[in-house]
């Protein structure tokens, strides 16, 4: 409705005037980079993904109905499965971990410690390295050669065995440490400021009633932060389903197909299997999971709230 | 019974410097921040090593002799496949892509920023909407249809078509970030301009931009960091000759040929690193505030 309320707008310059059109006229074209974007880029865009998702396109995307074909033989593909589990088990952990992690650190820097800002910096830095620095360092620390597996076997452990990268069965775990490490500074920071948002007298009240620090936590401080958690769980879950530079940097899939991920896959397939009605159909996939993960969300946000 | 509560002493009673609690807390706090702090020492300490030295000993020693060979040769003579000119060429196509980026990306985002805080009008609130919910589409679902739409406009493979993509997808956070910064300045300020005949344009520049500076400077550290690290739209999206220091970092790294010289890939590995860390150390807090209004409602 209000598409064509703006393509009035461009179009019909001189014309009758409607003045609720032509009031603010500048805001209107100023507005018209976000509107192309909102509407061409990210709306048209996508609608086009799922609708060629289901035409048999090889090279070249070509209108040739094929149904359900496409999402059949993704779910029939081996690598595709192995991405998606691949995923899962990564996703799962990194979100844990990263709650976790991000939490206990910013309990631990609101202990009102000396050094604060120093230690915040450490663990933060990371987040502003590229996945693809990350996945490199992490590559070479982890090396069975030279890296963390030589130095434990040079302390005399000698059968201690860690070499994710070049074992499919923990491959995903040799990741998993480098994406911690990037990101779970940015989950620290916002639940640090979650932390500082809550009322020193509830620490107080605590204290008077004699519950001990970590039961307080426990059983008053986080539920209190609730919205926090909710908004770093979004902010872990679409990262998630991003990942895919860090992938190709550190394992480039490998060993095997054993690290695929979703994002991956569907990046071959369009790019250099030039088989893109199979990457189109794999890429609806994944925006099916995003609605999944965002649908609950928006409704415990934007819904809960109206009721309340 | 507030302000008595607020004029009786505040924060902890001094406690003794070296309580069990206080040993546990920083114990817990360093061995963590050796975990963080572990990859940067190796990548440093690897790019000052020769290749020998690697080989012997383990990738957590100090350097025995200091080269800086590594460093020199990452920069203008690592090989990309055949093409040995070193990372400088992805340096200079990054930085490229980067200002045109930042530029176009803040321009555009703070002016709709704008309209859409003080000049609202019917429609607007609704792509707004489907503009931050596009921020959660993931991008392999439109990255074809953009390949099909740079191909039109002949920007396909082009540093332009690059710096198109990065705007596209730099509006939704900064266009939020703006749109609630504008919002917070009082509506009688641009009333009191308007009232003196001040226009759209006007009020931007005179009004709102001057009061804007620390947001502009938060979106901007936002999008050098972003942009600079960004590999997929690289990608994806250049080719070659035009590819980004990130992109032909992986290359170089991951190429298969050749004898692995982890020196040099260290070095490189850091080069490519240095901007946004760079950026990180020198603008502290504001890094801080700069992730936190994009995580927050982002």
């Amino acid at each position: 409705m209000s598409v064509v309320e703006d393509g009035a707008l461009r179009g019909a310059t001189g014309a009758k005037r409607p003045s609720r059109l032509f009031r603010n006229p500048m805001a209107k074209i100023a507005s018209i980079p976000m509107i192309l974007t909102a509407m061409v880029v990210f709306v048209g865009g996508t609608l086009w993904t799922v609708v060629h998702s289901f035409t048999g396109s090889k090279l070249l995307p070509k209108l040739n109905w094929v149904g359900f074909d496409q999402y059949e033989r993704l779910w029939d593909t081996p690598r595709w499965l192995i991405s998606i589990s691949n995923l899962a088990l990564y996703g799962i952990c990194s979100l844990i971990l990263t709650l976790t992690i991000g939490f206990i650190l910013a309990a631990l820097l609101d202990r009102k410690i000396r050094f604060e800002s120093a230690f915040r910096t450490i663990f933060l830095y990371p987040f502003a390295l590229s996945f693809v620095v990350t996945g490199l360092a992490w590559q070479w620390i982890l090396n069975p050669d030279f890296g963390l597996q030589s130095l434990v076997q040079g302390w005399g452990w000698e059968s201690f065995q860690f070499d994710p990268l070049n074992n499919p069965d923990i491959v995903m775990f040799g990741l998993l440490i480098a994406g911690i490490w990037q990101g779970s500074g940015l989950i620290m920071c916002i639940m640090l400021a979650g932390l500082r948002g809550i009322d020193e007298d509830i620490w107080k009240a605590a204290r008077v009633d004699g519950i001990g620090t970590v039961k307080t936590y426990v059983r008053i401080v986080i539920p209190m932060m609730r919205p926090v958690f909710i908004t770093s769980l979004v902010l872990i879950a679409s990262g998630i389903i991003k990942l895919y530079d860090l992938v190709v940097a550190q394992t480039n899939g490998g060993p095997g197909i054993s690290s695929e991920v979703p994002a991956k896959y569907v990046i071959n397939y369009m790019f250099q299997a030039q088989n893109l009605g199979q990457g189109f159909a794999a890429s609806t996939m994944m925006l099916c999971s995003v609605i999944i993960i965002l649908i609950p969300w928006a409704y415990l946000e934007f819904g809960g709230r109206k009721n309340a | 019974m507030p302000d008595t509560a607020l004029t009786g002493p505040r924060g902890p009673k001094p406690k003794k410097r070296f309580s069990r609690n206080n040993i546990f807390l920083y114990g817990t706090l360093i061995v963590v921040s050796m975990y963080y702090l572990l990859p940067l020492y190796v990548m440093v300490v690897t790019s000052l090593k020769g290749m020998p030295e690697i080989r012997l000993g383990n990738v957590f020693g100090p350097p025995l002799e200091v080269t800086f060979q590594p460093w020199v040769k990452a920069w203008s003579e690592a090989c990309t496949g055949l093409d040995c000119t070193g990372l400088s060429k992805g340096f200079w196509n990054s930085v490229q892509i980067l200002i045109p980026s930042v530029v176009l990306s803040i321009a555009i985002a703070s002016v709709n920023g704008y309209a859409l805080s003080h000049w609202k009008f019917k429609g607007s609130e609704v792509f707004f909407t489907i503009l931050i919910l596009g921020a959660f589409i993931p991008y392999q679902t439109m990255l074809y249809p953009i390949v099909i739409m740079l191909r039109e406009i002949g920007l396909m493979g082009d540093l332009g078509g690059l710096v198109l993509v990065h705007t596209v997808f730099g509006m939704p956070i900064l266009t939020l970030l703006f749109r609630n910064y504008f919002a917070s300045i009082p509506e009688e300020l641009f009333k009191a301009a308007r009232v003196d005949g001040a226009g759209f344009w006007r009020i931007y520049f005179q009004v709102m931009l001057p009061m804007a500076l620390p947001i502009f400077v938060v979106a901007i550290i936002l999008q050098v960091t972003g942009i600079w690290n960004d590999f997929l739209f690289g990608v994806i999206y250049t080719k070659p000759a035009t590819y980004p220091m990130t992109v032909q970092l992986n290359n170089i790294v991951n190429s298969v040929q050749g004898i692995k010289e982890y020196n040099v890939n260290m070095a490189a590995t850091l080069l490519t690193g240095l901007v946004p860390l760079v950026i990180y150390f020198a603008s502290g807090k504001l890094f801080v505030r700069g992730i936190a209004a994009g995580a927050v409602k982002g």
